[in-house]
């Protein structure tokens, strides 16, 4: 047994001249909520879609659960739960019929307990009531909650979840946020793709940051947020005093605004710089070390906020 | 993975086809048409001789309902029927794609090469069901306006009840093997495309299309090549004893379509990227 849940090496998708997914080295440990992070259009549904064998690689390949990519998905597809791109279903069916036909579909369900696996999969989600409904009648968050649960059909070991809030309100979306804080603890592993920082900060263990189709980061959350340096920040009614202090003292990326004014801290001590603008006659108000929030690492590592990539 | 296990997503294919609103209307529309053409011969059969020039089988009608059965037949395989095998195999692997629903069956997961034999399957078995349910309602319209018996084959013997019911089911099986070549075709259409309604109307257009250059004396070096040069050779089998030659031939084109369609959609399908 590998220790990688999913492990791809140089793994490429180009269409025509456009490289899509460029060499992507993913390496997702066994047992943790990997955060695939990326703005639109960086190639993270791409790279999901090769993962499960949807599409080819032009150039590298991948192990699902120490299985070679394709040529095993038979014996490894159905140890794998997935949501790709949405939700996907038959409008004229019902929601429980609907898993009745996946579920009939995989052949190495057990049909003896099909009709349960079906129900506590639709429990589990919050759809019991409507299970009979029309799927076409269902909401957008009751969609995507239909397809969690055809996603946890039967017992997973790997969970690969393409944006699995999108769509739900808020409650909603904390119910998935702890369901899938629940799978992870009963030791699946989930691969979830994201670009709702929030939901990394909260359930995610380890990070990959996609960025026009390269794969610019990949560490433990904790690993992530050590290398970044901290900010100090600076409230006072002479902010451009401050300001000066700061560069002298050798901070970098220093800006005012308002009241206050900030710089990257670097190697400096934080009371150093107290003492400076003490010393300096600048009226310090109030005085701060911030870590940066993940919003600013992910837009240090890909130069953009929520932007299309092209 | 054990022999039982795997129906199970054929008949969960049956049960999705035979459920669909879309499909029973068309089986309702199917079986309207030899109710009309009864009713219509009924209407109009004292004023007109049982010898009056019109489509095959026409003629016979009034004396025997049974051919209520064989008109219809001939009038459906014309564009009806070929209709009713484009819709179900138009949308068989393009439906799944634009509801998104392939990525999930692959998934799950479904091999690829199985995904299309399932699909082909319901293609063939909703060809068989079409095909009976004209001849069925054909009967039974007939029999009940024109009544039944022994009937008087295109060689002038007589023929059973029953061993007339056979022959009307070894016409039915023969022409669902004709539409499985149509089949054939629609579901390498269907693979081609994540419009469903553009598959099924693609491949109406080459049923129809076949039909006409089969029409034009000028080809006739084309003919033998044409899906539906043989369709209308299912009358054979009210001969005695049965011209089995042009049945054979229908049946040998028919399954050289199948092999090339089945292989061209197999080959297509097996590698494509599946990005709906």
């Amino acid at each position: 047994m590998t220790a990688f849940a999913v492990e791809s090496s140089g793994l490429t998708k180009r269409f025509g001249r456009q490289v899509a997914v460029d060499a992507v080295d993913l390496a997702v440990p066994r047992g943790t909520v990997y955060g695939f992070l990326g703005p639109n259009g960086s190639g993270k549904t791409t790279t999901i879609r090769m993962l499960l064998g949807l599409i080819r690689p032009t150039d590298g390949g991948h192990a699902l659960l120490g299985e070679r990519m394709p040529a095993g998905a038979a014996r490894v597809l159905p140890k794998v739960g997935a949501l790709v791109e949405g939700p996907g279903f038959h409008p004229y069916l019902s929601g429980i019929d609907n898993l009745r036909r996946l579920d009939a579909a995989d052949r190495t369900a057990d049909r003896k307990n099909a009709d349960a696996r079906i129900r506590s999969a639709l429990d589990r989600v919050g759809l019991g009531a409507a299970a009979r409904k029309r799927y076409r009648a269902y909401s957008l968050g009751m969609r995507q909650r239909l397809a969690l649960a055809a996603a946890i059909l039967a017992p997973r070991d790997l969970l690969i979840l393409d944006e699995p809030t999108n769509g739900l309100d808020p409650q909603g979306t904390r119910e998935v946020r702890a369901l899938i804080a629940a799978l992870a603890a009963e030791g699946s592993t989930v691969l979830l793709s994201t670009h709702l920082l929030s939901e990394v900060e909260q359930i995610c263990g380890h990070v990959g940051v996609m960025h026009q189709g390269k794969l610019v980061a990949q560490s433990t959350l904790a690993d992530l947020r050590a290398e970044a340096t901290p900010r100090v920040r600076v409230t006072t009614d002479r902010p451009h005093d401050a300001a000066r202090v700061l560069r002298e003292l050798g901070l970098t990326d220093v800006v005012t605004g308002g009241v206050e004014a900030a710089g990257v801290l670097g190697p400096i001590a934080p009371e150093k710089v107290v003492a400076a603008l003490v010393h300096d006659g600048v009226p310090v108000r109030g005085f701060g070390v911030v870590a940066p929030d993940l919003e600013e690492l992910f837009v240090g590592l890909t130069g953009e906020g929520f932007d299309v990539s092209g | 993975m054990s022999a039982v296990d795997a129906p199970a997503f054929f008949v969960s294919e049956l049960r999705l086809v035979s459920r669909r609103r879309r499909n029973q209307a068309g089986l309702a529309v199917l079986a309207a048409v030899p109710i009309i053409i009864a009713v219509a011969m009924k209407v109009a059969a004292p004023s007109s001789s049982s010898s009056s020039q019109g489509p095959e089988f026409f003629g016979s009608i009034t004396s025997n309902g049974y051919f209520v059965a064989l008109a219809a037949l001939a009038v459906e395989i014309q564009l009806l029927l070929p209709i009713a095998v484009a819709t179900i195999a138009g949308d068989s692997v393009a439906g799944e794609a634009n509801q998104g629903t392939l990525r999930y069956l692959l998934t799950v997961p479904v091999d690829r090469t199985r995904l299309l034999a399932v699909k082909f399957a319901a293609i063939v078995v909703g060809a068989f069901v079409a095909t009976m349910t004209v001849a069925t309602a054909g009967l039974l319209a007939g029999w009940a306006l024109f009544g039944a018996g022994p009937v008087t084959l295109l060689s002038g013997s007589q023929a059973s009840v029953g061993g007339s019911l056979l022959r009307l089911l070894a016409m039915c099986a023969y022409l669902t093997v004709c539409l499985a070549a149509l089949g054939a075709i629609g579901l390498f259409v269907s693979t081609l495309t994540e419009q469903p309604m553009g598959a099924t109307i693609a491949i109406t257009i080459i049923a129809v299309t076949s039909w006409v250059l089969g029409a034009v004396p000028q080809l006739d070096w084309l003919h033998p090549y044409l899906l539906t040069n043989s369709w209308t050779a299912f009358g054979e089998l009210m001969r005695s004893p049965i011209a089995w030659e042009p049945l054979r031939d229908g049946l040998l084109s028919a399954a050289a379509y199948m092999l090339i369609f089945l292989s061209a959609a197999w080959a297509r399908f097996t590698t494509a990227d599946v990005s709906s």
